[in-house]
């Protein structure tokens, strides 16, 4: 046999991030389990708000979900309320939780290695393929659920969590606003969701880790927690587009919540990093390790709730749950006083504005024998305002269901002219009653209030 | 600089944990050549070629793949390409989106969904080019994992059992890809427990056991480190067949008579060196008794692995037991 002269080849170097990224896109836009979650993310939404704006009954423990048939921007954001329990953690479990995990169920590492050569690449090209798709499905559910309403109902104005009057500009930035406002948390659990896919493999708890968390995470949302631990678990991110919808805007817990998001998002991703570079992809039955997950990927989770905990505690003052007397009162008295003023419009009473009303509250939780604060079923609130011209102090009375994460539920127990029948007779026909029942909601970091 | 081995490992040696994989190996495979990789399982051959392929480094010894020193994980020049343990390829593509998602990969534009379905001629699945592959059998995916490492146009070719699966017109084509490649100049690794595959298309072997080269040469080499051989036998006459075997000199009678299998019942097997074979026909033909078959039960290279190997009669080289 002829010798053959070899020339030393040049260096290796890695496919280029951009040709990695497209791969990953390919391969994902390739599974029709993720063809039909965006079909879905496109349908679902648009057909809920549309059918259920429709009914005459409406989900009201939703907030907004009793203003669904009032409004067409109330279906955007119950929409927003299911997808931030429960829907965005399932979604990155569908996309982030199994962009690494496919690799060993096709059996296809080694051969995306010798393509891609580097594992770093390989890293960022999946990671940013999973957000780009679980934001493009997010992006999916805004629009759908948005549309859905608006086509099926009409772009009408919508109280805001404080009773004021929200019009289709502001309506428009506000609700824009909210939805963006959850992508931070969903990067997080994106995150949560590599490192389950990269530490766990194709054990079905790697592929479900996102979830897993967030119903841990929302189960210790409806306990009575400090609020400093409170606002710093990224799930609470998923609510805090509340602050949103008052004027002024409770904001702390909102900056706190991307914050603690981003945070969360940089110390998973990292995590997964560490873990993937430092795998040996020559064991065929690498299928993760959960004492490695425990060690290298829960803990140091655990140790960020800790520091975040402290430093929240410090920084704001915060202590207990957050939901206070004095607190609650500010908040019922604001967002009856914009309420009145909304039922004295639609009444075609005399025009009465928010300050002149002088309106005050008193709240009790359970009798003398229980403490007023935290949440619960039994606050009872007796609100107090002035007409002008008027020598007599009108009263109203409120049971109040709060809960742990700051937002209530204002039932109106009378009298009947003002807040004690769903329905207001107004000149041009029945409307419903807006003093009946409202939901607003209590600023968790409030500290001014508290100590008024 | 300039060299003409394509591969050149000296005192390679890997471990995993407490498991030795790979301890001393020393190849030298020259440039354009077919080289076969043999040996039982667990002798290392997986780890070899996942060093070939850069997915994992040596723990000791020095590695050269194509003239370049290999120190680091994915550190083996590009133009090193294969698979080990299955083609890996992706279910939810097609064969024609497999292969050009991988190309896009490599960057080359021009003449890319060409230069794709060439390919997929070459390895005979054109006209399953727009088939998912979650449907194809094994052959297929072997037929298309090396379409997909020839998208890479390697200079080192490191396939693992690509046989596998294959049917005989499949193999065939596989042989004639395998044989352009060395003959265009790139070499390649071959590993395979079917030393049918290895005995047609190697130039040399390198027989390993236990993590060690037990051999490493051409292949008529390895053969000649079989001994004696065991030959059946058929004959027009069993009964004088028999007798005649048992009168020949250094030949010994190892079965006879349904000790293979129903079909050969009237078959003999043999032991002994070629001049005791030669010695017998000779005295079978002058006795008047016709030869229908004379060979080996078990190939030459398969007989000279199980010598090597220190493997039991009758065991081939995968672990089953020979029929």
């Amino acid at each position: 046999m002829t010798a053959i002269q070899l020339e030393v080849p040049p260096p290796v170097r890695p496919v280029a991030l951009r040709r990695s990224y497209r791969f990953e896109l390919v391969k994902l836009a390739s599974q029709w389990r993720l063809r039909l979650v965006l079909l879905a993310c496109l349908v679902a939404p648009a057909v809920y708000t549309a059918v259920i704006s429709r009914q005459s009954s409406l989900p009201a423990d939703a907030l907004y979900g009793r203003w669904m048939n009032q409004s067409g921007w109330a279906g955007s954001l119950v929409v927003l309320v299911f997808v931030g329990t429960i829907v965005l953690p399932l979604l990155t479990c569908l996309v982030a939780g199994d962009v690494f995990a496919v690799e060993d169920r096709t059996g296809t590492w080694r051969q995306l290695l010798v393509a891609v050569r580097s594992p770093r690449r390989i890293f960022l090209s999946k990671a940013l393929a999973a957000l780009t798709v679980t934001l493009a499905l997010l992006a999916a559910l805004a629009v759908s659920s948005t549309a859905g309403g608006l086509v099926s109902i009409g772009s009408h104005p919508l109280p805001g969590l404080d009773g004021h009057v929200m019009g289709t500009g502001e309506l428009t930035v506000k609700v824009l606003l909210a939805w963006a406002s959850v992508v931070p948390p969903t990067l997080a659990f994106s995150a949560i969701g590599l490192l389950g896919s990269v530490a766990l493999g194709r054990s079905p708890l790697g592929l479900l880790m996102p979830v897993v968390l967030a119903l841990l995470l929302e189960g210790v949302q409806l306990m009575p927690v400090p609020v400093a631990l409170r606002v710093v678990l990224p799930v609470h991110a998923f609510t805090t587009y509340r602050g949103l919808l008052t004027t002024p805007g409770q904001l702390g817990p909102l900056w706190i919540g991307l914050a603690v998001s981003l945070a969360w998002t940089a110390l998973a991703t990292l995590l997964a990093y560490r873990l993937f570079v430092r795998r040996d992809f020559t064991n065929l039955a690498h299928d993760g390790s959960g004492h490695r997950f425990v060690v290298a990927g829960l803990a140091p989770l655990v140790g960020l709730v800790a520091v975040t905990t402290v430093g929240v505690g410090v920084g704001t003052g915060a202590t207990g749950t957050g939901i206070e007397r004095p607190e609650l009162e500010a908040a019922l008295a604001t967002s009856f006083a914009h309420l009145y003023v909304l039922q004295t419009d639609e009444l075609h009473r005399p025009a009465v504005t928010e300050e002149q009303l002088h309106t005050r509250a008193r709240c009790d939780k359970g009798g003398d024998l229980v403490d007023d604060t935290g949440p619960g079923a039994d606050w009872r609130c007796v609100v107090t305002w002035t007409l002008p011209g008027a020598t007599a102090t009108g009263t109203a009375i409120y049971q109040l269901e709060v809960a742990a994460d700051g937002r209530y539920v204002a039932d109106g127990d009378g009298p009947k002219e003002v807040n004690g029948f769903f329905r207001i007779n107004t000149p041009t026909g029945d409307a419903p009653n807006p003093l009946w029942q409202f939901d607003g909601v209590v600023d968790l970091l409030d500290n001014e209030t508290k100590g008024s | 600089m300039q060299s003409t081995a394509a591969i050149r490992a000296r005192g390679v040696s890997k471990t995993f944990g407490d498991v030795v994989a790979l301890d001393g190996v020393d190849l030298d495979v020259p440039a354009g050549q077919i080289h076969g990789l043999v040996g039982p399982n667990g002798a290392g051959k997986t780890t070899l070629l996942g060093l070939l392929l850069g997915l994992a480094v040596a723990d000791g010894g020095t590695l050269e793949i194509l003239g370049m020193p290999v120190g680091r994980v994915l550190g083996v020049p590009g133009s090193v390409a294969g698979f080990v343990e299955g083609p890996g390829l992706y279910p939810t593509l097609t064969a024609r989106q497999n292969l050009a998602a991988l190309a896009s990969l490599r960057g080359t534009t021009s003449g890319r969904a060409a230069h794709v379905d060439e390919l997929l001629d070459r390895v005979g699945l054109r006209e399953v080019a727009g088939e998912p592959v979650r449907g194809f059998s094994l052959g297929m995916r072997q037929r298309l994992g090396l379409a997909a490492a020839l998208l890479w146009e390697p200079r080192l070719l490191v396939l693992d059992e690509p046989a596998n699966g294959l049917d005989p017109a499949g193999k065939r084509q596989v042989h004639r890809v395998l044989t352009d490649l060395a003959e265009a100049g790139a070499t390649v690794i071959l590993s395979s427990h079917r030393m049918d595959d290895l005995a047609a298309l190697c130039d040399e072997v390198t027989l390993l056991a236990t993590g060690r080269v037990v051999f490493s040469g051409p292949v008529r080499k390895l053969a000649a480190e079989s001994g004696d051989l065991d030959h059946r036998l058929v004959t027009s006459d069993p009964e004088g067949a028999r007798e005649v075997a048992d009168g020949t000199p250094s030949l010994s009678r190892v079965a006879g008579g349904g000790s293979l299998s129903r079909a050969d019942d009237d078959a003999l097997v043999v032991r002994g060196p070629q001049t005791a074979l030669d010695e017998l026909v000779v005295r079978l033909v002058a006795a008047g008794i016709a030869i229908r078959e004379l060979g080996p039960v078990v190939p030459l290279l398969e007989s000279a692995f199980l010598a090597l190997t220190g493997a039991d009669d009758g065991v081939t080289p995968d672990g089953e037991s020979a029929r």
